[in-house]
């Protein structure tokens, strides 16, 4: 992976196929990129946490992101999300304790023609209903119980 | 590569179509919907129905309705004609769908699927240049774009003019910067091209980061290699060999595009050491961004391609003095450099004729919000508001139109009494709200104005870098002022207050982002007032 160039600037390229490897960024794994490219752990941690893409704790089994761009908004994804956080008892951005379910928002995947659109374990779906929703949530916990 | 080269993979890839061709749409908003499988089974249905000689189905990119999708275009038989009569548009096409549509593209008749009016004002009153390969071309094929004229201006540009020429065609075009402030993009190259740099890049900014904005990614997706061409013609008359394309990381299709444009282009000799047998070499990098709204603001780009955390940094000086890595360094949307091409080759008379006075050339929208035809526009300059929403977007279905917001986090929204509008770069800013890079969203009687306005204060919260103080205190207590209207638990004074505050986060911010964050606020306190005090009396007669 990081045969590709060991360049302080690919800092964020480095980041990016780390989280693709790992599914998230702890501690370990920051001090070792930060050795590998010479760039003080300090500047390290500062990147990722910077970015809203990179993410220092696991997801979730599933993850279910509600799209809260503009088009979105104004076609109800509000009413989405107030949804899925009362039937899940998660808040926008957290993971349930049983590492089941992660509910994250997104700023406009760019598919506003399907307004409001919501992704499920990166499958865009448009049009959705809060029960669309809430039905996809009870598929998933429904598999997982089969297993 | 030769330019006689160049025309025999044109000549090959014209002999190659066959007299019947479908063509599906492989644009994410498409593919969102299926899009996928519509194309596999309609390559499928092909040889069962034993018309491979007759019949060829082309993934091409987007056809601009997006609401309609997965859209699906049958033609022929073409016969060489350019645009034949009976093209016909299906919407909405399932997997299932397929096999009926290629058995009636060979017989020729009009299959039992519901299809887009094609004569409808949506598709009439666009006028394509950015976009007049978009749907038309296959995006993964590099000979499908050099068959549409792909590549020519390069070569013109290389072998008959000089540098300083290709500026002065840029400059007498009247091409303005189409990220969203509207600065002359010539004016931007003969600085870049004057600095005494020893290296210079180019840097094409794709970081499409408004919500409800997807024109940049529409064309990324539809046609990479016509922002390639804009690049290599830029670094060529600025005199840099190296650049950059700064992308959304959530955009993968897109990225996979440019990754395979870039490819193909190299191994062709149209990108690398020596194009055309000139003395110019150029290469292009990707950087993929991480979610960051300010990256989208020049300095903060050019941070975050260096491996920074995306914070901007005072201008002047500005990056065609002091860029990346400190070199002089020529930054332009997407769009911008869609235009470069072109230009250059139909001259740049033939683009000043479009548009207004001040304001040269067409605009691509994405319309979106709720309106009934949802998608890709593009348009001349000066065209009103009321064409592009009542016409174009077909209004909305069973309500009224209440306000248009333009510019995204940045804009404004511009109230129905004021939709006979020009769109221009001038008149959009003497309404309050701005060109922006392009999204469009159409709210009815149903949206509250003082929601909208907490929606973007929340959204420039969460986006602040934090680096100035303005933006990072200011947006924070403006959208608590904003909640606190929005619950009806706010009093005159506070309204006061939050007025207070625009003015200071406006004139005190260091970059864009803070500095028209509170827009939104501005623009809707002007036209909507009414709502914010109603809002204000409701809480007086509660206590």
């Amino acid at each position: 992976m990081k045969k590709l160039r060991y360049q302080p600037d690919s800092l964020i390229e480095v980041l990016h196929s780390a989280q693709g490897l790992f599914g998230c960024l702890n501690n370990d794994l920051l001090l070792y990129v930060a050795h590998a490219l010479k760039l003080p752990p300090s500047r390290v941690y500062g990147v990722a946490t910077f970015y809203h893409f990179f993410t220092l704790e696991p997801r979730g089994r599933h993850t279910c992101t509600i799209c809260m761009g503009t088009a979105c908004y104004v076609k109800g994804a509000g009413a989405l999300l107030a949804a899925v956080e009362q039937e899940s008892g998660l808040k926008d951005g957290m993971s349930a304790e049983d590492g089941s379910l992660s509910l994250t928002t997104a700023r406009c995947l760019g598919s506003c023609g399907l307004a409001p659109a919501v992704v499920y374990d990166g499958e865009v779906a448009g049009h959705q209903g809060p029960e669309d929703v809430l039905n996809k949530l009870k598929e998933w916990e429904a598999d997982h119980g089969e297993e | 590569m030769e330019k006689s080269e160049l025309e025999a993979i044109a000549d090959k890839e014209r002999r190659a179509r066959k007299p019947v061709c479908v063509s599906c749409c492989t644009a994410a908003g498409c593919l969102s919907a299926n899009g996928g499988e519509v194309l596999e089974g309609l390559r499928a249905a092909v040889p069962a129905d034993g018309a491979d000689e007759r019949i060829e189905v082309r993934a091409v990119g987007c056809m601009k309705l997006c609401s309609r999708g997965p859209l699906v275009r049958t033609q022929g038989p073409a016969g060489g004609t350019e645009k034949p009569p009976d093209e016909i548009l299906y919407e909405r096409v399932a997997p299932a769908d397929t096999g009926a549509l290629i058995r009636a593209a060979v017989n020729n008749v009009r299959a039992e699927h519901p299809a887009i009016d094609l004569s409808q004002p949506f598709f009439t009153r666009q006028k394509p240049i950015v976009l007049e390969n978009c749907g038309r071309i296959e995006p993964e094929r590099i000979e499908s774009y050099i068959e549409a004229n792909g590549y020519r201006a390069l070569h013109l540009a290389l072998r008959e003019k000089a540098p300083a020429e290709v500026v002065k065609e840029i400059t007498r075009s009247g091409l303005r910067g189409r990220g969203g402030a509207g600065f002359p993009a010539g004016v931007k190259w003969a600085l870049v091209a004057k600095s005494p740099s020893e290296r210079k890049y180019v840097v094409c900014n794709a970081d499409e980061g408004d919500p409800g904005a997807f024109m940049d990614r529409s064309i990324l997706e539809s046609d990479p290699h016509r922002v390639l061409e804009g690049m290599a013609i830029a670094a060529y008359a600025v005199g840099a060999s190296q650049g950059y394309i700064y992308i959304r990381g959530e955009y993968p299709l897109a990225i996979n595009r440019l990754q395979s444009a870039i490819r193909t282009a190299r191994r062709l000799g149209l990108l690398g050491g020596r194009i055309f047998d000139s003395p110019f070499d150029f290469n292009v990098d990707l950087r993929i961004g991480a979610g960051a709204f300010v990256c989208g603001e020049e300095t903060a780009l050019m941070a975050s391609i260096e491996g920074k955390r995306g914070s901007p940094s005072p201008r002047p000086p500005y990056p065609a003095e002091h860029g990346l890595w400190g070199h002089s360094t020529l930054i332009n949307n997407v769009e911008t450099l869609a235009n470069v091409a072109p230009i250059l080759l139909h001259g740049a008379d033939w683009f000043a004729s479009v548009g207004t006075e001040k304001s040269k050339g067409t605009k691509v929208f994405a319309l979106a919000g709720k309106i009934a035809n949802t998608g890709l526009i593009e348009v001349p300059m000066g065209i009103s508001l009321r064409e592009i929403v009542e016409d174009i977007g077909g209004g909305i279905p069973g309500g009224r139109v209440k306000a248009v917001q333009t510019g995204g986090p940045s804009g404004g929204c511009i109230p129905a009494e004021h939709l006979d509008t020009p769109v221009d770069y001038e008149s959009l800013a003497s309404l309050g709200s701005i060109m922006g890079s392009g999204g469009m969203i159409v709210m009815d009687e149903s949206n509250n104005m003082v929601d909208v306005a907490r929606f973007f204060m929340e959204f420039c919260m969460d986006e602040s870098c934090g680096k100035c103080i303005p933006c990072r205190a200011g947006t924070v207590q403006m959208h608590g002022l904003l909640k606190k209207i929005c619950d009806g638990e706010a009093t005159a004074d506070d309204l006061a207050l939050l007025e207070n505050l625009c003015d200071m986060v406006k004139h005190t911010s260091l970059c864009g982002l803070g500095q028209t964050s509170p827009n939104p606020v501005l623009s809707t306190l002007r036209f909507f007032r009414h709502e914010y005090e109603n809002l204000l009396v409701a809480e007086a007669i509660g206590t």
